[in-house]
């Protein structure tokens, strides 16, 4: 037996974290003995999104270990404890809280520092950087006083923290140096582009500025003196002016670092000390420092494979970017200030739109060399393809940023990508990667993306794999059949746009029109909601029993047994003590099970079809109605107690969860619906795990829209903030109607919301902005659910007619003998098939 | 030995949907597509489910058989054979039918 080596990992950010996860991967794992020091209190997160934070997102939602990833794979980690000092003679490596381990390999992943300019005062009070999760609590806690926030540094780290300073409600200044933002990716047109845009969102942009002094403000805490005597009073100065690799601990062991700093390594990311490696933004390659997570996540796998003894090299990486920054599009591809001798320069410049498009192109107009794109980046897969895999250009390389105004597409299809062609950056996947996983039988999205990763980090190349999977499915024969089912070549959508274009009423007209073959239990329920939605029928008409699931048939839910249980509505969870006793004596006579929902309901169990139409008369005569909870329908509006009674609440979340259950009550959408409202950030009322989440706060209601509980759990997104009640119901109907409109059938918000493509920017961009001028007839639609709203209980007792079907036999007054109940805890329950045989049967009457 | 027993009229029948009689302690599920003017007469028991509740289930075809799907887990079985589509080892009851002035009769193996 061999004895293990030890293998050292200092740091736990993104890099750091990428790296072991790479490492237990590959079987040389088994070699070592893994323990990696951490120096933040906790393990490594999303820097990238870091100001996801104050939209909503938790420390926990931006981890990037997964639980118990250490335990597992038996990583030992120090958390909280910073490595201080590296003795390369005795190979150890010794921490400040005194853990002093001894390494055969040792792998720096120390990262970077924000670099803060030595302006005399850049150490004042609410003078902060962007850089940890403890860096935005404390932009948090000045933002709770200040009223004004500035960011040195209109780069891409100092534009997202302008983005997270606007987010705090403060008014946001941006201070560059350069003459124009974004200097290192944008030439001067796209950099006034973008400025345009930004400052349109109510962000003040200085450029050309030098802060020469931070000192006393009189209406602020700080007030900035630039070179050329300005002043701006300021209470939060936020440093983002660009990084520094932190080298010191190489430096103190003398290895060979940088004349301006970062660790020097090879093409193995091997130190000048062959057992150290340094990766990510600590280390110096060819006298370049790259400050993005993609080479970063280059050199971990470089270094993975140089200690599996496999021949691996780091030789560069392509710095292009795609990115949002306040909801503005930018990119920058290669070569973006045309140095390259002999480039040509394309440009495009829509002052409506605020689009800057650029295109680099070598001199025989055959090769990209180079893109900028502001405004607009949806070109960025192609044009990034054309460069990386020098793709041949069209004939005019210009029909590339011009906008497409006939239907022939110029974009670069998937089919000319070669093998070799890395569509994911962020994990490095290749299309010959996607093609095999394809192949290998992954014929979903979701599912090319946990196998392969791809689309999982910064999610810019999501378009891409989908048309990727798309040609190939198609190359393969498979035909991507999208028909809801043998007896319609439509998809739900199609017959949704169908039934409402040419307004057909009936499923025999549908059948008859568009459909073949007799229908299933695939078509007729799917139909008979679209019939619903559309035209809000009774759905117990003739024409539409036979097209609804059983629990829709006799509006109650199936049990195990075949009996059905009844959960009347009760909006918002308000009832009163009488309407409780009602509720009670009904169950009491009727000898049922009864329990609380997680909707905040009841739910009473054990009713035979023929107890249903007498339960429900004296549930109607005590003044209750159906709760829906049978159908694909809106289901419950749960709420908090709110400002009514709680000390904390902020406003009354009882009253909004009642006026929006009774609003939507009785939508049958494509599947179940359920609302919940808090009455403060406390968020009692678990509004962020619901399809549709609204939090109170002082500035008004927050709407969370497309979380679920569930078997796969998702947390709502935030959609809008400080909202009046006119413009949140609003939102919601548009919500809902899109959603009801153009959702899959049996498809959740949460998943529809995904496989849209453009994702929760599209939604709200057809929400919010109506880009598809479809608003007012989304809203019109819903408004026709809402006048046409019945009890379908009401309706069903008072028509002799429909009654007759709820008997278990057309031809005897017998109850089905199947259905047997025994006693637990003082209530019925269905007897198992032991009980049935060997015990004393409780028939229930 | 078969006799063919009324069991209902033609108007307690619920038109492409099922209803259930009880016939000699049997609980048979009849379905009634008025366009054929079939009705099939099938076992209410669903096996898998072990429940009598398979008349309450969706008709409809697949692959031109005329099918229930169980409302409990949505096997489908055929109307005509008895056989489930998702596990053949499965065959239900079925019986033949006919209608004799607006009477719904089965015959029933005694």
């Amino acid at each position: 037996m061999s004895i293990k080596k030890t293998l050292v990992v200092i740091g736990n950010g993104m890099v750091g974290q990428h790296f072991l996860v790479n490492l237990v991967n590959n079987p040389i794992k088994e070699d070592y003995n893994i323990i990696t020091f951490c120096e933040e209190p906790r393990a490594a997160y999303d820097r990238v999104h870091l100001s996801a934070f104050f939209s909503g997102k938790t420390a926990e939602d931006l981890s990037l270990v997964e639980p118990g990833f250490f335990e597992q794979h038996g990583i030992t980690i120090y958390m909280g404890d910073k490595a201080a000092k590296i003795c390369r003679d005795s190979k150890t490596v010794t921490s400040e809280k005194g853990h002093s381990i001894r390494y055969d390999k040792l792998v720096l992943a120390t990262g970077s520092f924000p670099f803060v300019p030595p302006v005399p005062g850049h150490d004042r009070a609410q003078c902060l950087v962007y850089r940890t999760i403890e860096d935005l609590e404390a932009m948090q806690a000045a933002a709770k006083t200040g009223k004004v926030g500035v960011v040195v540094g209109g780069g891409l780290l100092g534009l997202e923290a302008a983005n997270a300073l606007k987010d705090l409600g403060l008014q946001t200044h941006v201070v560059e140096f350069a003459p124009r933002l974004m200097a290192v990716q944008l030439d001067d047109a796209g950099g006034a582009m973008l400025r345009t845009k930004i400052e349109a969102l109510g962000v003040v942009v200085h450029t050309g500025k030098n802060t020469s002094l931070i000192t006393d403000g009189e209406q602020c805490v700080n007030k900035m003196c630039f070179a050329d005597g300005e002043e701006l009073e300021t209470d939060i100065v936020l440093f983002s002016a660009g990084i520094r690799p932190r080298d010191d601990i190489a430096r103190d062991c003398a290895l060979e670092v940088g004349p301006r700093g970062g660790i020097v390594i090879n093409n193995q990311c091997q130190t000048s000390d062959p057992n150290i490696y340094a990766i990510g933004e600590c280390a110096l390659w060819n006298g370049m420092i790259y400050g993005l997570v993609a080479p970063g996540y280059a050199m971990a796998r470089t270094v993975v494979a140089d200690l599996a003894g496999n021949e691996a090299s780091f030789t560069g990486a392509d710095m292009s970017t795609k990115l949002k920054l306040m909801g503005v599009d930018v990119a920058s591809i290669g070569d973006a200030h045309a140095k390259t001798p002999g480039a040509l320069v394309y440009t495009y410049q829509n002052g409506d739109t605020a689009v800057y498009k650029r295109l680099v192109v070598s001199q025989d107009k055959k090769q990209l060399l180079g893109a900028v794109l502001v405004g607009d980046a949806s070109g960025y897969g192609t044009l990034l393809q054309y460069c990386l895999n020098g793709i041949q250009l069209p004939e005019n390389p210009d029909a590339l940023i011009l906008p497409s105004r006939s239907d022939e597409s110029v974009g670069l299809g998937p089919d000319a990508l070669p093998v070799s062609a890395q569509i994911c950056s962020c994990y490095d996947v290749t299309k010959g990667e996607i093609c095999k996983a394809i192949d290998a039988g992954c014929t979903s999205l979701d599912g090319l993306k946990s196998e392969t990763k791809a689309a999982t980090g910064c999610g810019g190349c999501a378009a891409l794999l989908k048309s990727v999977l798309n040609s190939e499915l198609a190359k393969q024969g498979y035909e991507v059949n999208t028909d809801l089912c043998e007896h319609f070549a439509y998809t739900r959508q199609d017959l949704y746009t169908l039934i409402r274009v040419e307004q057909i009423k009936t499923f025999a007209d549908l059948l008859a029109r568009y459909g073949k073959g007799k229908g299933c239990e695939i078509c007729k329920p799917t139909v008979g909601s679209i019939l619903a939605s559309c035209w809000n029928d009774y759905i117990l008409k003739t024409e539409h029993t036979p097209l609804q699931d059983t629990n829709d048939t006799y509006l109650a839910n199936m049990q195990k047994d075949g009996t059905y249980s009844i959960v009347p509505r009760i909006a918002g969870g308000e009832i009163s003590p009488d309407m409780l006793i009602a509720l009670g004596q009904v169950g009491k006579k009727y000898k049922l099970y009864t329990k609380i929902t997680g909707g905040q309901r009841v739910d009473l169990f054990g009713a035979r079809v023929d107890q249903l139409p007498p339960i429900w008369k004296e549930l109607i005569d005590a003044g209750f109605e159906s709760g829906h909870a049978y159908g694909k329908s809106l289901r419950t509006v749960k709420s908090c107690v709110g400002s009514t009674w709680c000390r904390y609440g902020v406003d009354d979340s009882v009253g909004l969860a009642i006026e929006l259950e009774n609003r939507y009550k009785g939508l049958r959408s494509p599947h179940k619906i359920k609302f919940a409202v808090s009455g403060c950030t406390r968020e009692c009322a678990e509004a962020q795990g619901k399809d549709v989440g609204i939090i109170a706060t002082e500035n008004g209601w927050n709407l969370y829209v497309c979380g679920n509980g569930g078997m796969k759990p998702r947390h709502a997104d935030l959609f809008a903030t400080g909202l009046d009640k006119a413009t949140l119901i609003q939102y919601i109907d548009r919500f809902l109607s899109f959603y009801v409109r153009s959702a899959d059938r049996l498809q959740r918000t949460s998943v529809w919301m995904e496989n849209m493509e453009g994702g929760l920017d599209y939604l709200k961009s057809v929400v919010i902005e109506d880009k598809l001028g479809l608003c007012e007839q989304l809203e019109q639609q819903m408004q026709t659910v809402i006048d046409t709203y019945q009890c379908e209980w009401k309706t069903t007792i008072e028509d002799e007619s429909k009654l007759k079907r709820f008997r278990h036999f057309v031809n005897s007054e017998q109850t089905d003998d199947n259905v047997v109940f025994v006693e637990e805890r003082g209530q019925i329950r269905p007897a198992d098939e032991q009980e049935r045989k060997h015990f004393k049967l409780v028939e229930v009457a | 030995m078969s006799t063919w027993q009324s069991v209902c009229q033609l108007g307690d029948l619920q038109p492409d949907s099922g209803v259930c009689v009880l016939v000699s302690g049997l609980q048979i599920a009849l379905f009634y597509m008025p366009q054929e003017s079939t009705v099939y007469a099938i076992s209410n028991y669903d096996p898998i489910g072990q429940a009598n509740v398979l008349s309450r289930g969706i008709i409809g075809d697949i692959k031109g058989q005329p099918v229930v799907a169980s409302p409990l887990y949505k096997q489908h079985f055929n109307l005509i054979t008895g056989v489930c589509l998702e596990d053949e080892t499965i065959t239900l009851p079925v019986h033949p039918v006919r209608i004799e002035h607006g009477c719904v009769q089965i015959s029933v193996k005694e």
